[in-house]
């Protein structure tokens, strides 16, 4: 049985003048537990679309989505999406310590143990002293790890990921990529991860699944077989790095292309 | 907010000059000293009202009233707010009434309920609840609607019910809107308090006034005025003493974003 | 039936539905008509006093003495506020007299004015002024505060006097914020000249309101709040248009951003 399984899925919109575009075509593909997936595709294919119905946030057109075997109905429980916009999903009101306590106030977890464990995440991504202050004194990297840490300390079977990087510059977007897969080589949780950035994809994944442009299907299903723990400068300077990025580069245009 | 300890020697000059010219104009006119008693006979005036307990048995009618009317139309306005503002249904249906309401001044209301209540407490407390109403229902719905969706879904990612995401996303998120509301309401309840007060008679700082005017006791009229101001004063210094607990978190974010 | 939950129709439907409720409550004194008379009635005595001018007069009359006592306020707190806002020490030497001033529930300056003036127009046009003073005062004070001095200092880049600057860029620069100021105040001068009628006047829509309920003709009291409630709302849209004509690229600024 599969960790997280997505069946046919397919979305739908109906515009103004009362023609329906169709977002995602038929999408299928299934994610083991412990993997990392990620989806990757040209702009505008629905990548996020995609992510909001695998996390219960709008209803799928047609197709399902099985967690562990069971079809979802609304957000699944042990399943949480991390938004790209993350200063628009950090709560202003709370400090650092007090969002990433809300993954576990959820969970009703309010005890010295909880803080422990809040405060063991904020230092797992990097932001140990950090706890007093407040959203809007971080900078937009600091500010993903936050949400990221609020997420993990939900602890979820399986994190979905929006393009969380996308809104970081370049450098600190790789520090953050390390930092996510120390996070999930420590804690084990299973991430479906949706970016543009190929390089990105390769880096941090076991798996890639291509998809095409609008209405999305999964054009293919890519593994990545270089060894763990990977290396900003080694892993990218690999041959075989290169050779699948030249690889999905071109099957992407020529999607775009279509 | 000014901190206090920063003296305001300008200020003080200038307030220190105009209250001596009062005094020495005062003096110096017999019939000035109808219109602008000398200050330091409203002060005198002062004390003996505040030692016959006369003007604190019309200044707990007031603050009663006041408090009452206040704390009880933000907890309905609030109320009504949160779910004119999650419905969007509930809000079509009324808002052709709130648009047609709102333009008319809340005073007009006095007469009405002079009507219905007559001229008892309870008139005076249903016309500020009424007045003190409207800021505050208008910004709660405002901010419930503006509550931003990724907020929402986040919630919802986290699995968090409807109660839980009124509770821990949408108050919080809304409330320095609300709270907006209620500070402009403050001012609101007081106007109407001594308005109402004024119009019907009995007791109160507002019939106090205009009573001692009408009894040409213009110092003890000043001396009224003087107390009334206090209490709005004293109020505006609560409401930002527990905004301040409230909201901080959004000042010192908005205190930043100013260039 | 599925509502639209976004048309306006709803809660129009719903007046609609609510008119002939009452009518019918009223008529058939399941609900006091000494208190709740027939809408009908309610809506055949606007009529009436609206043709016969009486309603017109009353309303002209309250708004002679507001308009008057608005644009007093406007033109002695909008030239004050732009000293103060630009000349630190003027706002300091009078920063303590405001502050004490501002607190006074203007109803209470009633009195005063009575003393003052009796009971004739001027009572009324100084609460009124009173009254409006502080919001267009304090949002002039703060509009001029907050132009960036990158834009003063363009002015002065570009050789403009003192004066020149003043009003090719700071006013402008600041004329949101006082239209702010400006419109709560229109607000205000609607209740207090309501106020000043209740209290100390024998004419005016305020006088006539309280007198109407106060003679038990409840209908008419009735037909004089909702000319109130017409004039609030023609002056907001009055108020509404001058502020779109004159700020127009502000909106356009701030859509923006």
């Amino acid at each position: 049985m599969h960790l997280l399984e997505v069946e046919a899925l397919s979305k739908s919109y109906r515009q103004i003048g009362g023609e329906s575009t169709l977002a995602i075509g038929e999408i299928s593909f299934q994610v083991e537990k412990g993997e990392f997936v990620s989806l990757v595709g040209p702009s505008g294919c629905g990548k996020t679309t995609l992510l909001m119905c695998i996390a219960g946030l709008i209803p799928a057109s047609s197709g399902m989505v099985k967690v562990n075997g069971a079809g979802i109905s609304g957000p699944p429980k042990n399943l949480v999406l991390v938004f790209q916009e993350y200063n628009r999903s950090l709560f202003a009101w709370r400090s650092v310590l007090g969002n990433v306590l809300f993954g576990l106030e959820v969970r009703g977890k309010l005890s010295s143990e909880a803080e422990d464990r809040a405060r063991h995440l904020i230092g797992l991504v990097g932001l140990e002293g950090f706890e007093r202050h407040y959203p809007w004194e971080l900078s937009g990297g600091m500010q993903q790890r936050v949400a990221i840490a609020r997420a993990l300390a939900y602890g979820p079977e399986v994190l979905l990921m929006d393009e969380p990087f996308g809104s970081v510059d370049a450098l600190t977007r790789l520090e953050l990529e390390d930092t996510l897969l120390k996070l999930w080589q420590e804690l084990k949780t299973t991430i479906l991860f949706v970016t543009h950035d190929i390089e990105e994809a390769i880096y941090l994944s076991d798996r890639i699944c291509l998809l095409s442009r609008r209405p999305s299907r999964v054009v293919r299903g890519i593994e990545i077989r270089l060894e763990r723990p990977r290396n900003q400068l080694a892993t990218r300077a690999d041959r075989r790095f290169v050779e699948l990025r030249n690889d999905i580069y071109k099957q992407i245009s020529d999607q775009a292309a279509k | 907010m000014k901190p206090l300890g920063r003296i305001n020697l300008p200020g003080l000059a200038t307030l220190l000059a105009v209250l001596l010219l009062w005094e020495g104009f005062s003096r110096g006119s017999a019939s000035l000293q109808l219109y602008f008693p000398p200050v330091s006979r409203i002060l005198v005036s002062l004390y003996e009202l505040i030692f016959s307990r006369e003007l604190f048995g019309h200044l707990l009618a007031t603050l009663g009233r006041f408090a009452a009317g206040y704390l009880l139309a933000a907890a309905l306005a609030i109320f009504l707010g949160i779910i004119l503002g999650y419905s969007r249904l509930a809000y079509s249906f009324a808002e052709p009434l709130i648009e047609f309401l709102r333009p008319m001044p809340s005073v007009a209301i006095i007469p009405v309920a002079i009507l219905f209540l007559g001229i008892a407490d309870a008139m005076m407390v249903a016309v500020t609840v009424y007045a003190c109403a409207w800021p505050v229902l208008i910004n709660t719905i405002d901010g419930v609607r503006n509550i931003d969706r990724t907020l929402l879904y986040t919630g919802r990612t986290f699995g968090l019910g409807r109660w839980q995401a009124l509770r821990k996303i949408v108050l919080p998120g809304a409330s320095p809107y609300i709270v907006t509301g209620l500070r402009i309401s403050l001012a609101i309840a007081l106007i109407l308090v001594t308005t109402s007060e004024m119009v019907v008679g009995g007791s109160g700082l507002g019939y106090f006034i205009l009573d001692e005017e009408r009894s040409l006791r213009t110092g003890n009229m000043y001396a009224g005025i003087f107390v009334v101001a206090l209490l709005g004063y004293g109020a505006n210094r609560l409401f930002l003493l527990l905004e301040g607990r409230v909201i901080a978190w959004h000042r010192r974010m908005t205190a930043g974003e100013t260039v | 039936m599925k509502w639209n939950s976004e048309s306006r129709l709803n809660g129009l439907a719903l007046l609609v539905a609510l008119l002939p409720v009452w009518e019918a409550l009223s008529r058939t004194e399941l609900v006091n008509p000494l208190f709740f008379p027939p809408m009908t009635r309610i809506l055949r005595s606007f009529f009436l006093l609206t043709i016969s001018g009486e309603l017109p007069y009353q309303i002209l009359v309250s708004l002679e003495r507001a308009v008057a006592g608005y644009l007093l306020a406007a033109l002695v707190c909008i030239p004050l506020g732009i000293v103060m806002g630009l000349w630190n020490q003027v706002y300091r030497m009078l920063e303590l007299l405001i502050e004490m001033a501002r607190p006074i529930p203007p109803p209470v300056i009633v009195p005063v004015a009575m003393l003052f003036f009796g009971l004739g127009d001027e009572m009324k046009i100084f609460v009124i002024a009173f009254s409006c003073a502080w919001p267009v005062l304090l949002n002039t004070y703060d509009g001029v505060r907050s132009v960036d001095r990158v834009l003063m200092h363009t002015g002065r880049t570009f050789g403009l006097s003192r004066g020149k600057a003043i009003a090719k860029i700071v006013f402008p620069a600041a004329l949101p914020q006082i239209m702010t100021g400006l419109r709560v105040s229109l607000g205000i001068m609607l209740i207090l000249v309501v106020i000043s009628e209740m209290v100390g006047s024998s004419d005016g829509i305020g006088y006539f309101v309280l007198d109407s309920q106060r003679r038990f003709k409840v209908d008419q009291m009735y037909a004089g709040m909702l000319s109130l409630a017409l004039t609030g709302y023609a002056l907001n849209q009055l108020f509404l248009l001058l502020y779109n004509s004159i700020l127009a690229w502000h909106k356009g600024l701030t859509r923006a951003a």
